[in-house]
Parts: C-alpha cells; structure tokens; sequence
C-alpha cells in the first residue's frame, strides 16, 4: 500500500503562520476525525457526535471550521508555535515546512517494537515574507486569505477521492488505528514533524525532527 | 439496476439520502446566517445526530426544504438546489450563489450501504461545512445587517445557473458513490459581484412562476419564496407550526458493526434540536466602522480589508462616469455593497442648512481624512449628494473649475464655542513648523564654531595625554 502524500505551499506575513497553519491542519483534522468509538456486545460499535466551531483569523481575511475539540486545538496549537519558533530562531530565509502524517501502527513480535505505517501524509510548506508598508499588508491579509480557500478546496478534493482508510478496527486493535486519548473525538493516528530550511535551500543539514504527537515511545 | 440491493438496504439508502439532503440545506443556510456556528461534540452518541455531525436543525428551515422535496429525493435529473443572493435594503438583488446536489447514473453496486456510504455521506458533510466558509458569499453572509440581507431559496429540478452572471465559478463539494448512482455536491458562485439596477431586476422572469417578494421584517412570510438568512422566530420554542411537519420518528442510525452486515437497529430519535436564532448583533456598528478603504484612495483609516476587495470593484465601475456620480445623485445606481455615509457627514449636515454653500475662507484639501471617498452609496439629501460628488471628482482626477465650500467638521467636535478646537488642532499638526536644529543657517553656524574651537580642543587633550593613558589601562 502506498502512503499518500499532498503538498500545501503558503507565502506569508511571520504573523500570519500561526493561523494559516491552523486553518490547514484544522481543515484536514476534520475530516480524518470521527465521534468516539463506543464498544458493545462483540462485532458492534456505536459512534460519537463531533462538533464543529467557527474560527475567524485576526491577521488573514479567513474564516476555518475546526472540530469542536479543545484538548485537540491544544495539541495543534503546541505543534505550530514550535515550529514558528524554530522557524524565526534558525536564522534561515523563512522557509521551512510542517507535516502531518496519518499511520497506523502495526504489531511486531518480539523483541522488535511495533511498526508505524503512514498511510497519508500532508506537507504545508511555509515562506515567510517581510512587507514593507502596511498597505502591502493589508494587500497581504485578502490575498493569504483567498490563498487558503484554495487550499481548503485541494484539501477537500484530496479527500474526496476516497482513497485509502484504514479498516474500521476491533475493539482491541482501536488503538492502532485511532488516537483515543482525548475524550471528546477520535483523531486517525496522527503525528505532526517539521523542518526547517536552511538558507542554502537543503533541508538535511539543519534537520530538527520533533515528535509532537506519537503514542509510540520508541 | 436495483435488484442487487437487498430491500433494507434500499430503504437504508432513500433514509440516507434524504437525511443527507436535509442537512445539506441546513449547513448552508446556517453558513449564511453572518454568524460563527458552534457545536459541541459528545463522546456518547444520542441518536438524533444524524452522519455523527453535531449539525443543529433549524424548523423553518426543515420545513422549507421538506416541502420542496415533496416527499421525493434527488434523483437522476431532479436535483435539489439551494440558492442564496442578496437582497439591499433599497430592494435590489443579486443570486451569489448555488448549491446543488444532483445524482448521475454512475452506480457502485459494490458498496456497503451501511457503512462505507453512511461514512462517506458524513465526510461529505464536512467537506460542505469546510467550503461553505470559503465562497465569496461567506464574507458578504458575515456582515450583512442594515445595508443588506441574504436570502435563500431552496427548489428542486433542473439546476438554473443563470442568474449568476458572466463568468461564474464551480467548485464541487465532493461526490458519493452509491447502489442507485453517484451523487455529486457543488456550487456555482458569482464572481461579479456588480449590482443590477431596479430596472433590470424587474424585467427578470420570476422563477418558478412566484414574484419574490420584496425584503420583509418579518421572518415567516408565507407567500414569500425567498427567505432571509438571518430570522428571528419571536418565542417559537418548538416550533408550534410546524408541528405536523415532523412526522414519524426517524431513526438515526448510530451502531455499525466491525464484522459481515449484522443486524443495525439502534433506538433513538430524530429531531435535533430546535433552534431560536438572534440577528447578528454586528450589523450596525460594523457598518458605520467600515469606512471605504480603497487602495486608490489617500486614507488613514484602517477599514477591515475583506470590504476593500468588493468597494474597490464597485470605485471602478463609478470612477468610469463620475459625472453621473454628480447628476444622478437619487438614483439607485449604487455599487454593491457600499457603506451608507458616516456620521462625520451627518454632523456637517446637520448644524446649518446647506452649510457646505456658506462662504468661508477656502479650506480644500485633498486628503482631508474627514472628506468622504469618492465610492458613496445613494445620498439621501441634497446635501449629501453635492458632497459626494466634490469628494467623487476630486479621487476621479478631474479639476473642476467651481470648488463647493467645505466646512470641516470633525465628529464629535463642538461648533463655534470654541475657535481653537479639535478641527484647527488637526489643521496646525498637520503642518508643523520645521525644527531648528533641522535647519542649515543654524548648523552651518555651529560647524563654524567648533572649527575654530579644535585648535584650543586639541591643546588640552595633549596636555592630559597621561591621564588618558592611566585610563585607558584600567579598560584593559
């Protein structure tokens, strides 16, 4: 099977990758996140009810849906605030990019831990701008904000081909294919890396690899 | 085509479908409403969210879309549409844009229905919450208020794009394979966004063979085909009208099954939950905060940016007859979406009749931030309209050889009691005399002087050249 791989790329404002980069991390979290999974008598399940709410965006004329999940925008906004730091302390150009990937885990014998597959993998790459005036600004705020309508369309085109989902799982095996942790929704498994660009354009030398979100210690 | 669907899994689809098709219409009417919609998630299910989608069913709106279905579904040829536009508050409209939800031939036999379409229904779902924050007509939804409303209609048949101009987009939502055929979500949406006049509304056919009504207070109008977006229902709770409408409980399937089709039965009750909505409280401030910010335009004020895009559409198409801007100034030749004038005009107007006429010492400048710019909507005095047209022909470039006195009122500032006041204040900083250290005469004094002064400087320093070493010894 092969895991499936969109690229997103964004030019913006410093202050704008915040909230750009959750709209689009939001976006898709909403589509690959269900209600929780209730088990009942074997071979039966019952499914939760996801909510959604409304984000406007200070910097960027956008508006995003998100699930209605504060434990999960925590997570999200950790990831994001790390990555726009090391973003402006790497001393690169700006560039840089963030990735969220889908896996599912998959049991090994022992004494080899377990294997995590990746079955979908978004890439939003980031290009940080400095504007000079504010009337390019506010220039900058429509046109970022049109930009990202047009990725939420990709987005969703992407995921409307219905393409590969992993098999709805058995009760045991729920937690290597779902992130159960958070209470209220139930995320695909999920983890979310990034690196930054240094300014000779290659991105192995100042490979920084965070794992953000892993249920796996490896 | 059917006889591979067990007869459970055809009344399952048609439940669906239907399901699917009232949800459809609330999402969108709900996303033109100018509010943020929040739901919240609950880990237990309820059974009476339907596609696990907290997604809260509002009763006028059920209604209208169940009466437009007629008890059918979408089908092949027959699709549901959900049609939004604007209506100004002057009685001009404009379609902004349509969603469809049609149903092609294209069938995929081999589909579960229980599961993997019900899934993917709900995926669909949130694809249209996603988008429907997207379209141009979000933005518009958002800051409806006085200035204008969104309606929406809701018909079922042939798709009829034609109200929505030249140039118009697509996007498509996402589609659904199923049994019977593929069902397919998309919108069409207007790209210019130039109002029609009075007169070219009027000579449109009625749609449907109903003449839309004129835009009414009052939310329930019976007769009325377009229905505004932003309701209030006065105290209606539960909906006392409509109460033969909901009829038979439908079940809302919640429990799936991880092993070969079992049995899918689960109890629970459709209904949602009844929604009283409040007018966006937003309208009226955020109008007289939103000065027009074109680029071209010499401004300081900082307008929300998603209003410039439209205004600097709407400049254009005025700039081009700025004349007419002038001789016309009772017409309803507006461009869309134009904030009314400000209160800075309605002071000015407001102390002396036709103050602007009165002869005082000339005072025009041209970017005077209190003079209005030149995109104004419909004057609604004389007055009024001669100032827009002095403010129009100067942004049009034009000189004209008679200047109109302007008085120049700042808001909020007392008249005649005071000279010395907020308006000369603005008038004197704006031309500061220039610093004396900035100027030549005075610097060029003061560079003859300490040239003169080296010479004694010098000898000093050299007389003290210990001391200096001692110091800077100690840096070290």
């Amino acid at each position: 099977m092969n895991c499936r791989s969109e690229v997103l790329e964004v030019s913006l404002e410093g202050r704008q990758v915040d909230e750009a980069l959750l709209s689009l991390l939001h976006t898709i979290l909403l589509h690959r996140s269900t209600g929780k999974f209730h088990y009942k008598k074997e071979g039966t399940y019952s499914i939760g009810t996801v909510g959604t709410q409304d984000t406007d965006c200070d910097f960027i004329d956008f508006t995003f849906v998100r699930v209605s999940s504060d434990e999960l925008d925590r997570v999200i906004r950790k990831a994001v605030t790390e990555f726009k730091d090391a973003l402006g302390n790497s001393g690169s150009d700006g560039m840089g990019q963030i990735s969220l990937e889908f896996y599912q885990k998959k049991k090994s014998r022992w004494p080899f831990s377990d294997e995590c597959i990746p079955w979908e993998v978004w890439t939003i790459k980031v290009n940080v701008v400095n504007l000079a005036n504010e009337q390019e600004r506010q220039i900058c705020r429509e046109k970022v904000g049109e930009k990202l309508g047009e990725k939420v369309i990709n987005i969703v085109e992407v995921i409307n081909r219905h393409e590969y989902l992993p098999k709805m799982p058995t009760q045991s095996e729920v937690d290597n294919v779902f992130d159960t942790s958070l209470k209220d929704v139930q995320p695909y498994l999920y983890k979310i890396t990034y690196q930054i660009t240094d300014s000779l354009g290659t991105s192995v030398s100042t490979t920084m690899r965070r794992l953000i979100k892993d249920t796996l210690a490896l | 085509m059917d006889s591979d669907l067990s007869p459970q899994d055809r009344k399952d689809l048609d439940k669906f479908i239907k399901f699917f098709a009232l949800k459809t219409v609330q999402v969108i009417v709900q996303a033109r409403l100018g509010e943020k919609i929040c739901t919240r998630s609950s880990s237990s299910p309820t059974g009476s969210d339907w596609f696990t989608l907290a997604i809260k069913d509002i009763p006028e709106v059920t209604h209208e879309a169940k009466k437009a279905l007629a008890g059918q579904l979408p089908s092949i040829g027959r699709s549901m549409c959900v049609e939004i536009s604007l209506k100004t508050s002057e009685g001009d409209s404009m379609e902004l844009e349509t969603w469809c939800l049609e149903m092609n031939e294209k069938c995929e036999k081999d589909i579960k229905v229980s599961y993997t379409v019900y899934t993917r229904l709900s995926l669909l779902l949130k694809s249209l919450l996603a988008i429907t924050r997207v379209t141009p007509a979000y933005k518009l939804s958002r800051k409806q208020g006085h200035d204008y409303v969104i309606l929406y209609r809701i018909y079922f048949g042939d798709v009829q794009l034609s109200g929505l101009g030249d140039g118009f987009q697509t996007v498509r939502v996402g589609i659904v394979g199923t049994p019977i055929g593929t069902l397919t979500l998309s919108c069409a949406y207007r790209t210019n966004l130039a109002l029609m006049s009075s007169r070219q509304f009027e000579r449109t056919a009625p749609i449907m063979g109903i003449i839309i009504d004129h835009f009414v207070e009052r939310p329930l109008g019976n007769t009325a085909l377009m229905h505004p977006c932003n309701y209030r229902a006065p105290g209606e709770e539960e909906g006392g009208a409509y109460a033969g409408v909901e009829d038979s409980q439908e079940v809302c399937t919640t429990s799936f099954s991880t092993s070969p089709p079992s049995q899918m039965v689960v109890p629970g009750k459709e209904g949602g939950v009844p929604q009283v909505l409040l007018q966006p409280s937003h309208g009226t401030q955020a109008d007289h905060g939103r000065l027009p910010s074109c680029p071209a335009a010499d401004m300081p004020h900082q307008a929300p940016p998603s209003s410039c895009n439209v205004l600097s559409r709407s400049t254009e198409v005025k700039s081009a007859s700025p004349s007419d801007a002038i001789e016309t100034t009772f017409t309803r030749k507006v461009g869309a979406f134009v904030n009314k004038p400000t209160t800075q005009v309605t002071t000015a107007s407001l102390d002396l009749p036709f103050a602007a006429f009165a002869p005082r010492a000339y005072d025009l400048e041209e970017n005077d931030p209190m003079v209005h710019p030149p995109a104004s909507p419909t004057p609604s005095s004389p007055l009024q309209g001669s100032l827009h047209s002095q403010s129009s022909s100067q942004s049009g470039g034009q000189t004209q050889e008679d200047f109109v006195m302007v008085d120049f009122k700042p808001a909020f500032s007392k008249d005649d009691l005071l000279p010395m006041d907020l308006g000369t204040f603005y008038r004197e900083f704006q031309n500061p005399p220039q610093l004396a250290s900035l100027s030549i005469d005075v610097s060029a004094q003061s560079m003859a002087e300490d040239l003169d002064s080296l010479p004694e400087k010098l000898a000093i320093y050299e007389k003290d050249i210990d001391e200096f070493d001692a110091f800077v010894d100690t840096l070290q």
